[in-house]
């Protein structure tokens, strides 16, 4: 096992001892080389657990395992590719893609390699010199996992990488995630709230439930790659996982405008006539 | 517009001349001009030597009111304690006027150098102190955590990380800074100096020549003005670009 969550708790102190429960008994393993992608609304907690595995929070109880060693701080085996802005914009392409390498062991002309071959893989070559400002979105996420990369993590965690771009250009990072993926042969924790996005991409979906955050399922992905997205079992899956979805939805707007809101009413799926009973 | 109006009220008479100097035309054949004194105290150095000793006083206490300003910004941005007390007591220390410290500094230091320097020093010191921690303080923390993870800590994370993303700030207070420190070295000089421009003021107010006052008047306003521009400003913008914030 890479990766490894036994019991995990986690508590956000509010003020004036009041507590906020965060994560309640998280359990579950990524097997190396595994593409896992933890799925469910915003507010569930899942960013908190890329940042007990990344090392940036503590766990008020249980434990983190990565290679079996607990995880107590931040460690280069472990890097974080952010939703965005995770690039420091006084630095050029080059420089923000290198900024790991210069704290490793390495000789200049070994960096200078080690560099160039991240750009190459995002196809980024051509901006090596240039300032984030001067990058689209697309681009920016793709410097992200070049800088990510040429690490060489363990793990590699992603936290809503794709979350701020457009439709297309998301479809070309899916694909190119998944090259570099079946090249490279990391182990990946994606994050995410699109559902097509996790089954496009993963082996297995957890699904977290929110309030305090749980994994409340775990769907495997057997379909195989490359992924389409009209394949059957996906969008057979990509039904069942909005059905689970929408309960911890309606739960959240409950909370938020009381008992009497409904999601659900008034609100007939269309394909419902359609469905020949495909998910029973 | 101005300089003609100034003209005629001082050729008008109201005032004895020595108390309002016209700007370029003399009121009698080879009577006194600012202009004229302006540029004869250039040529004669009185006011490049005057300019010379304001500047590297000014840059000695600009120097020193930046290091402490980085300095305490850090130490408040970084421990809680140290913005509880230190914090609370600079926005005090802030709303006191520099030169309010001079009788202070006169029985400290005695008058000379060493009291303009406080005054200049401990004019700047604040505003520095305060824009610095805000820099500081709002490192975004996305930048920290990737550098983090990234294998960054310590002075490497403070070097890479805190200072260039605090960059917009410090400059910021570095422009604000110097308008009170150029301030500062003004009233500083003017009540207690030798040599430099307050001092050459005071200097032109004891044997009434208001056209030395008035000229120097001008290079001080001149001086202020280039730096502010030319470097400061200059400063910010291509920082703004680089960064690429629009201004």
């Amino acid at each position: 096992m890479k990766v490894q969550l036994k019991d995990v708790h986690k508590e956000f102190k509010k003020e004036q001892n009041q507590k906020l429960q965060v994560l309640d008994d998280i359990n579950f393993d990524i097997k190396e080389g595994e593409f896992v992608s933890l799925l469910g609304p915003s507010g569930c907690g899942k960013s908190t657990i890329l940042k007990l595995i990344a090392g940036l929070e503590t766990t008020t109880a249980g434990e983190v395992l990565v290679n079996g060693k607990a995880v107590n701080k931040p460690g280069t085996d472990r890097i974080v590719v952010f939703q965005e802005g995770g690039l420091f914009p006084w630095m050029t392409v080059k420089e923000n893609v290198s900024y790991g390498l210069n704290l490793k062991k390495m000789s200049k002309t070994e960096i200078e390699e080690k560099t160039m071959d991240g750009l190459r893989m995002v196809h980024l070559i051509n901006f090596a010199d240039a300032y984030p400002h001067e990058l689209s979105g697309g681009m920016k996420q793709r410097v992200a996992i070049a800088r990510a990369l040429v690490m060489d993590p363990e793990v590699l965690l992603m936290d809503e990488p794709f979350a701020a771009l457009d439709e297309q250009t998301r479809l070309v990072l899916h694909k190119e995630l998944q090259n570099i993926w079946r090249n490279t042969g990391n182990t990946i924790l994606f994050i995410t709230h699109n559902i097509r996005e996790a089954l496009t991409l993963s082996d297995r979906v957890l699904l977290m439930s929110t309030r305090p955050g749980k994994i409340k399922k775990s769907f495997t992905v057997q379909s195989a790659r490359p992924r389409d997205p009209a394949d059957s079992v996906i969008v057979d899956l990509e039904r069942r996982v909005m059905a689970e979805l929408e309960v911890e939805m309606e739960k959240v707007l409950k909370e938020e405008f009381g008992d009497d809101y409904s999601f659900k009413t008034d609100n007939l799926r269309s394909s419902d006539h359609r469905d020949m009973g495909s998910h029973i | 517009m101005i300089i003609g109006i100034w003209e005629v009220i001082s050729k008008l008479g109201f005032f004895p001349t020595f108390m309002f100097p016209p700007i370029i035309i003399p009121n009698e054949p080879g009577g006194v001009t600012v202009i004229g004194t302006l540029i004869g105290s250039i040529i004669s150095g009185q006011i490049v030597t005057a300019t010379g000793t304001t500047l590297v006083r000014l840059l000695i206490g600009f120097s020193i009111a930046v290091v402490l300003g980085l300095t305490f910004g850090f130490l408040i941005a970084r421990y809680k304690w140290v913005d509880d007390t230190l914090g609370f007591f600079v926005t005090a220390l802030q709303s006191i006027p520099s030169i309010v410290w001079f009788p202070l500094a006169i029985v400290w230091f005695g008058l000379g150098n060493a009291s303009i320097l406080f005054i200049v020093a401990i004019g700047a010191t604040w505003t520095m102190t305060v824009n610095s921690s805000t820099g500081f303080k709002n490192v975004p923390s996305i930048y920290m955590d990737a550098a983090k993870t990234l294998g960054s800590s310590g002075s490497h994370l403070l070097r890479t990380v805190i200072i260039p993303a605090s960059v917009p700030h410090i400059i910021s207070g570095l422009r604000v800074a110097w308008a009170f420190a150029w301030r500062a070295i003004m009233a500083g000089e003017l009540l207690g100096s030798t040599g430099g421009l307050g001092y050459l003021l005071d200097l032109g107010r004891s044997i009434q020549a208001m056209d030395l006052v008035l000229s120097i008047m001008i290079v001080i306003g001149v001086i202020g003005t280039i730096i502010d521009n030319q470097v400061f400003l200059r400063m910010e913008r291509a920082v703004a670009r680089r960064y690429g914030q629009t201004v």
